[in-house]
């Protein structure tokens, strides 16, 4: 049982490094994906579009696959499972995170921008100092239900191969003739997602000083 | 000293237009009050001078700045950005739906520009916005928030923020229309209070007795064309333009 616990513990660290390094590269890429989405060059934003509308309209397995092996079958040239999980996860979130970004920036008044640009803020300062603290308030909760799904979508890495906790747990059941690892895991999820979520319940609590 | 002189500005939307040749000037210390009915291009001309909007034809100077010229091939051409900045800033603008930043408290809404634009330090930027609470009778509310203020205590602090600038004109589009009418009076306070110090302004407005009080000239547009302009007492009191009549019958 303790050697069971300590097997998926290392799991659980690899889909702890998958959500964070995830997280770490898909947050600040979805800025530059969204700003892309809003182009004003419309061969700029609908080639974004159709990047989004492919993240969006795909299984994530099937564009884990699809970064694995694509490259093998194109290039002949095989590489880290491990990174293939991590461009794979970063390119799907970062989708996701551009769209509610996008729709963060668009509830903004276009008053907000007026009473800015009235006032000579540079555009620079607008976006960092006036935007983007409400933008964040409006889109803690859409951000809360998506960084909840990332937690769970790290056992998808197993598909590739990759030693997470529900693969840990999966050849543990196999080995034991038991659903007992499978079960542990499952709470494991779950004690994950309640940090998350509690977290989120905080920065709403935080940012509660306005309206 | 004339700091505002605007010629045969033209501004329309989708080939629509909605200003079809506004010629007017502004003196130092003047008060401007501009009235009409709604959809008569008065908001525009404000965006206009505040370069919320770009204009399609005319020119504009302000404080011996070109910021727009139009030559006699129809060609627009607003001045390089360094002076165009300089001219943004000559203009303070207080919105009708104040506009303030939720997320800043009273005195960080007065003195973020201050710092970022002005480059005041923190210290200086707060005396100063202190002062103008204090002028604006909010001296108690720089820790609260916009949300937890009544509107007019938040045009209020809008137009702190906007004086907090230093403008050389302070532009009102319909200050107190999204107030509640008890509310009104103290928007017109201030504003009344402001004219008395010569402060140079162009208001936009529907209350007909105020501009009338603090009013030098009084212009009245109707669809996009200044139709009758005068002191108060002339355009009040005698309109000569039966539109101008016709609207001032409403206000009876
Ligand atoms: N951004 C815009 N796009 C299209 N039409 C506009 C825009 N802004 C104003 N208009 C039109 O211009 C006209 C004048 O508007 P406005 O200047 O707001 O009038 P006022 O302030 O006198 O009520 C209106 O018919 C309005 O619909
Ligand atoms: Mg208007």
């Amino acid at each position: 049982m303790v050697q069971l616990l300590q097997q998926m513990l290392v799991g659980t660290v690899t889909s702890l490094k998958i959500f964070a390094l995830t997280l770490i590269f898909s947050l600040p890429l979805g800025v530059l994906v969204a700003k892309g989405r809003m182009a004003k060059n419309p061969i700029v934003s609908s080639l974004v579009n159709a990047y989004i509308m492919i993240m969006r309209g795909t299984p994530l397995i099937l564009q884990l696959i699809f970064v694995y092996f694509a490259p093998y079958y194109i290039l002949g040239a095989s590489y880290d499972r491990f990174t293939a999980v991590i461009v794979a996860y970063v390119i799907n979130y970062a989708a996701y995170f551009a769209e509610i970004y996008r729709g963060g920036i668009q509830s903004i008044p276009k008053g907000q921008f007026e009473a800015s640009e009235v006032l000579g803020f540079s555009k620079i300062h607008t976006f960092t100092h006036v935007v983007t603290p409400q933008v964040i308030k409006r889109i803690i909760p859409a951000m809360g239900n998506e960084v909840i799904t990332l937690v769970k979508d790290t056992a998808l890495a197993q598909t590739i191969g990759v030693a997470e906790l529900f693969r840990v747990a999966q050849n543990a059941s196999a080995r034991q003739f038991s659903t007992m690892p499978i079960f542990i895991a499952g709470i494991f999820y779950f004690i994950m997602n309640a940090i998350v979520a509690k977290s989120f319940d905080k920065l709403e609590a935080k940012l509660n000083y306005y309206n | 000293m004339q700091i505002v002189s605007v010629t045969d500005l033209e501004k329309g939307f989708d080939g629509l237009g909605v200003l079809k040749g506004i010629s007017f000037t502004l003196n130092k210390g003047e008060v401007l009050s501009v009235i009409g009915p709604s959809g008569s291009g008065k908001s525009t001309l404000l965006r206009c001078l505040t370069q919320l909007e770009t204009v399609d034809k005319g020119t504009i100077e302000v404080c011996g700045d070109t910021m727009v010229s139009t030559d006699d091939k129809g060609e627009v051409r607003y001045a390089p950005k360094n002076i165009l900045h300089a001219v943004r800033l000559h203009f303070g603008l207080v919105f009708q739906n104040f506009n303030l930043f939720p997320h800043m408290s009273v005195l960080r809404n007065i003195t973020e520009a201050q710092m970022h634009v002005l480059k005041m330090t923190k210290a200086e930027a707060e005396k100063s916005a202190r002062e103008l609470l204090v002028k604006m009778g909010l001296e108690d509310k720089e820790k609260a928030y916009p949300c937890h203020l009544s509107g007019g205590q938040q045009q209020r602090v809008s137009i702190a923020r906007a004086l907090a600038l230093n403008p050389k004109v302070l532009c009102f589009d319909e200050p107190t229309s999204a107030l509640d009418p008890e509310l009104t009076g103290e928007i017109l306070k201030v504003i009344k209070t402001l004219a008395k110090e010569k402060m140079t302004m162009i208001v936009v407005t529907h209350e007909m007795s105020f501009a009338r009080d603090i009013s030098d000239r009084v212009i009245f547009m109707d669809d996009g064309l200044i139709v009758e302009e005068g002191k108060p007492e002339e355009l009040f009191n005698h309109p000569k333009n039966e539109r101008t009549k016709k609207f001032l019958q409403r206000y009876e």
